[in-house]
């Protein structure tokens, strides 16, 4: 397994993009920044998979905690509740760096 | 009317109480269905093989998640294995958790892990067999992430604010089992006693599991 390339407590944004086709990023959380909690292995890119692409490289997939009011800024309970997901590397920037 | 049937009241078929047939199939149940006929035809599985796995889907029920959670609330060690490896601790116990690898979410005073998958439906099936439909449904994968707390309420789960709410997406190739934390008051209950306690909805994280004692 080749070094992840965001560490465990990494900050990172998921990506900001609008691709047409098979999208595994949920929409709600585009643009939105967290936290890497867990690297949660290697696997194949769905969204190769559903084009009948299956001998793609393996991405690395992280376990990203959002924070509730980082997600929607009227959340409605306390602002320490979290949300967390499972992202492909290819949905992920280090926050800080300007979304293309 | 007693005295006279004039008729005044049609005596046609009654209407029929609407089924599942009358909508149209939808382009995906027409390719579902032709590619299972398909696969048939050209012999790469037979028809009592197709019926035999969806029995043996059919078949898996809550009470497999909750003989593992039991296990869990009784046996450290086995706790530590199920958090580090779901499949391999429910190979342990006789359970096939099959090969699509499940995390298990540890509730804890501070933390309460409810699940939900946004992008479809998503479940640990092999563990808790089929979802509820308000699992599948728009408005329970919507609500949940918006407004995670008003759904649990819904539920009947009030859960103090110092308490974190942890919604768990899972949008990737692996499934959550949500580990409730055991009920005080259940220390002399042996293991077969408290797995009757956890139930479906608790393992999904949207209730707590009862004390049978309050």
């Amino acid at each position: 397994m080749s070094a992840p390339r965001f560490p465990p407590g990494a900050t990172v944004r998921i990506r900001s993009a609008f691709p047409p086709g098979h999208v595994r990023a949920p929409w709600y959380l585009r643009g939105r920044t967290g936290a890497v909690s867990h690297i949660v292995g290697e696997m194949g890119n769905p969204e190769e998979f559903a084009y009948g692409r299956c001998d793609g490289p393996k991405l690395t997939v992280y376990r990203v905690r959002v924070r509730q009011p980082d997600i929607w800024p009227d959340y409605a309970g306390p602002p320490h509740d979290t949300l967390a997901v499972d992202v492909y590397e290819n949905w992920l920037e280090p926050a800080g760096e300007e979304a293309p | 009317m007693s005295d006279s049937h004039g008729h005044s009241h049609p005596h046609g078929p009654h209407p029929f109480q609407p089924d599942v047939e009358d909508a149209p199939l939808t382009h995906y149940q027409i390719l579902q269905l032709a590619v299972a006929e398909l696969l048939i035809e050209k012999g790469v599985f037979s028809g009592g093989d197709l019926r035999r796995t969806l029995e043996a889907i059919d078949s898996r029920s809550p009470a497999d998640g909750a003989k593992v959670v039991a296990r869990a609330w009784v046996d450290p060690d086995f706790k530590a294995r199920l958090l580090a490896d779901t499949n391999a601790a429910a190979a342990e116990l006789g359970v096939d958790a099959g090969t699509i690898p499940i995390t298990t979410v540890e509730n804890t005073p501070g933390i309460h892990n409810v699940i939900v998958c946004t992008l479809c439906s998503c479940y640990p099936r092999l563990l808790l067999g089929l979802p509820p439909d308000w699992y599948k449904s728009r408005a329970y994968r919507s609500r949940l992430v918006r407004e995670p707390r008003a759904v649990l309420a819904e539920f009947g789960t009030a859960l103090a604010d110092d308490i974190e709410v942890r919604v768990q997406d899972s949008t990737a190739e692996l499934r959550y089992l949500v580990l409730p934390m055991r009920p005080a008051g259940t220390g002399g209950m042996d293991e077969d006693a408290l797995a009757r306690l956890v139930t479906r909805d608790c393992m999904i994280g949207v209730t707590l599991p009862d004390n049978p004692d309050t």
